[in-house]
């Protein structure tokens, strides 16, 4: 008999269940002795809580139910709002910083299709408290070391900042309605429709040049190099953050890349991803969300990492294989 | 074979079999990419061995849809495809590099000449009835232009589906129009445009990112 499930969920059987748990535990076990605590939070919330965080908490792509009284629950899509909102309700005398560590499933509509989850196990941390370079230096090295304890060892983590495009957009003095299209061209890194709409604006081939070449600079800090101009601050971030990374001894695992851009609205300054070289997809991303937890009322500088369990297990399983 | 190795290694390219696979095997003697096992062995999908040129030690060949599969999953780290191929497949998650200016061709609504079909469906039955490859492109196409149409998607030779009345109208690709014309069959609307496009893989893209960039200057200086 055939039972069907709906596409993007799946059973787990005891060894791949087994196997999970241990990575589970690894990560936990690396995260509670850096001082994050784990916390659970409600698979369930109030849609208009969670809107206070993002707007497009009800967006598509959520699932949203109604409860016995009519009122609008989602099912969280991830942790970061959930968490933003318990920091500003249960720690409003506390005195930051903050370690919060969480392993919990998350909600996705998705494309048939395309091999994607609907229900994904999360895991991740987010410190609340110290502003940049420093809070970001602090999970970035810690998210390594807990993948390296739990086995990976070619993983990397990109490192970007979030508002630098939009940085770059105000700086050649684009009109603002036609940022939205330059945006929507660079976040899917369609490079070719990027150069054509950048030379349809009559900009200086100068500064052209720079539009479609900035954003695909990545690598060690030389990329850094000579570019301070248009977009200075984003940079001088960047340059201070691979610093304090180095005096870690973790440089070496992470790409600068000053064209990643993270789809989640909150960001407002250090975005990351999170990969390796074992499969074709990031397998974690984070970055720093300095105005998430004002929106609940308790403003205070944070940012964060959330891995993707199941892709860093099929990250793992690929190193295994490949030796 | 081992899987995805976005990152380490050389490069794993994607070609696509069927109208570009000849301007693209050129372009790979161009850049100085050793072809010629994929020309001496048109029924082997997969050629292996390293340093065949320009930082490339694997070639797979695919059909052009399936290119944009191959690259986002990281099973080839780049990949040659249509964009008509692309326009089909907004999101998958690969990125556009570099326009290669080949396999020029257009993404048109045609119909039969002389014949006011397409009108009259959608003046007296409200909806087009539209039959093509393309049922996203279709689509976006005509509720972008306003009008209703049922989409009806064929796997083959479209142009016979308003002969036989199975439709309205047809949306696909012409280079040169000449099996429209033969089909008794003219172009309506201009969707748009389409050449070869090189797509990379987003992990790939960084963490190969010395050897992606390599071969995109090359390839920039050949395709001019």
């Amino acid at each position: 008999m055939i039972h069907p499930l709906p596409p993007g969920t799946r059973d787990v059987l005891p060894d791949e269940m087994r196997e999970l748990r241990a990575l589970s535990e690894r990560l936990r076990a690396s995260f509670e002795a850096a001082g994050y605590g784990e916390v659970w939070t409600p698979t369930v919330e109030y849609e208009e809580t969670l809107r206070h965080g993002d707007e497009r908490a009800g967006r598509a792509g959520v699932y949203r139910l109604f409860d016995e009284r009519g009122r609008v629950l989602v099912l969280r899509t991830d942790m970061t709002l959930s968490i933003a909102r318990l920091v500003a309700t249960r720690y409003g005398g506390v005195r930051p910083p903050v370690r919060l560590c969480y392993f919990a499933h998350a909600y996705r509509a998705i494309e048939r299709g395309r091999g994607h989850a609907r229900e994904f196990l999360q895991g991740g941390i987010e410190l609340i408290g110290p502003p940049a370079p420093e809070g970001e230096a602090e999970v970035v090295a810690l998210v390594l070391e807990a993948l390296s304890a739990a086995g990976l060892r070619r993983h990397r983590i990109g490192l970007g900042d979030g508002s630098l495009v939009r940085e770059l957009l105000a700086e050649l003095e684009v009109p603002p309605e036609r940022r939205g299209a330059l945006l929507e061209h660079l976040s899917r890194r369609d490079l070719v429709a990027l150069e054509t709409e950048a030379r349809e604006l009559g900009l200086s081939e100068a500064a052209c040049e720079l539009l479609v070449t900035l954003p695909s600079l990545r690598g060690g800090p030389e990329v850094l190099e000579g570019v301070d101009g248009p977009v200075g601050r984003a940079v001088e971030g960047l340059r201070a953050l691979h610093e304090l990374l180095a005096e870690r001894g973790a440089a070496e695992r992470v790409i600068l890349d000053l064209g990643l851009v993270r789809e989640l609205g909150y960001y407002t300054g250090a975005v990351f991803e999170v990969y390796d070289p074992a499969v074709g997809y990031a397998i974690g991303g984070g970055g720093r969300y300095d105005e998430l937890l004002g929106r609940f009322g308790t403003p205070l500088p944070a940012c964060g990492i959330a891995l993707d369990i199941g892709r860093v297990h099929a990250a793992q399983a690929a190193e295994e294989r490949l030796g | 074979m081992s899987g995805p190795s976005a990152g380490e290694g050389g490069l794993t390219l994607a070609v696509p079999r069927g109208a570009l696979f000849a301007a693209t095997l050129d372009l790979l003697d161009a850049l100085g990419i050793d072809t010629r096992a994929v020309r001496d062995n048109p029924r082997r999908l997969l050629f292996e061995g390293p340093g065949l040129g320009a930082g490339v030690d694997r070639i797979v060949t695919v059909r052009p849809s399936d290119v944009p599969t191959y690259v986002e999953h990281g099973a080839a780290d780049l990949g040659v495809t249509g964009k008509d191929v692309l326009l089909e497949a907004p999101d998958r998650e690969v990125y556009e590099l570099l326009d290669l200016r080949y396999g020029g061709c257009r993404m048109v609504v045609a119909a039969r000449a002389g014949d006011d079909a397409l009108d009259e469906s959608l003046r007296r039955l409200g909806a087009a009835r539209v039959a093509t490859k393309y049922p996203r492109v279709a689509a976006r196409h005509f509720a972008a232009t306003g009008r209703q149409a049922e989409i009806i998607e064929v796997k083959g030779s479209v142009e016979l589906a308003p002969l036989t009345g199975l439709v309205d109208a047809i949306v696909d690709l012409t280079a040169t129009g000449t099996t429209l014309a033969e089909n008794g069959l003219e172009v309506r609307e201009e969707i748009a445009a389409s050449t070869a496009r090189l797509v990379a893989n987003p992990v790939a893209h960084k963490l190969k990112a010395a050897a992606v960039d390599a071969l995109v200057e090359r390839v920039r200086e050949v395709v001019g």
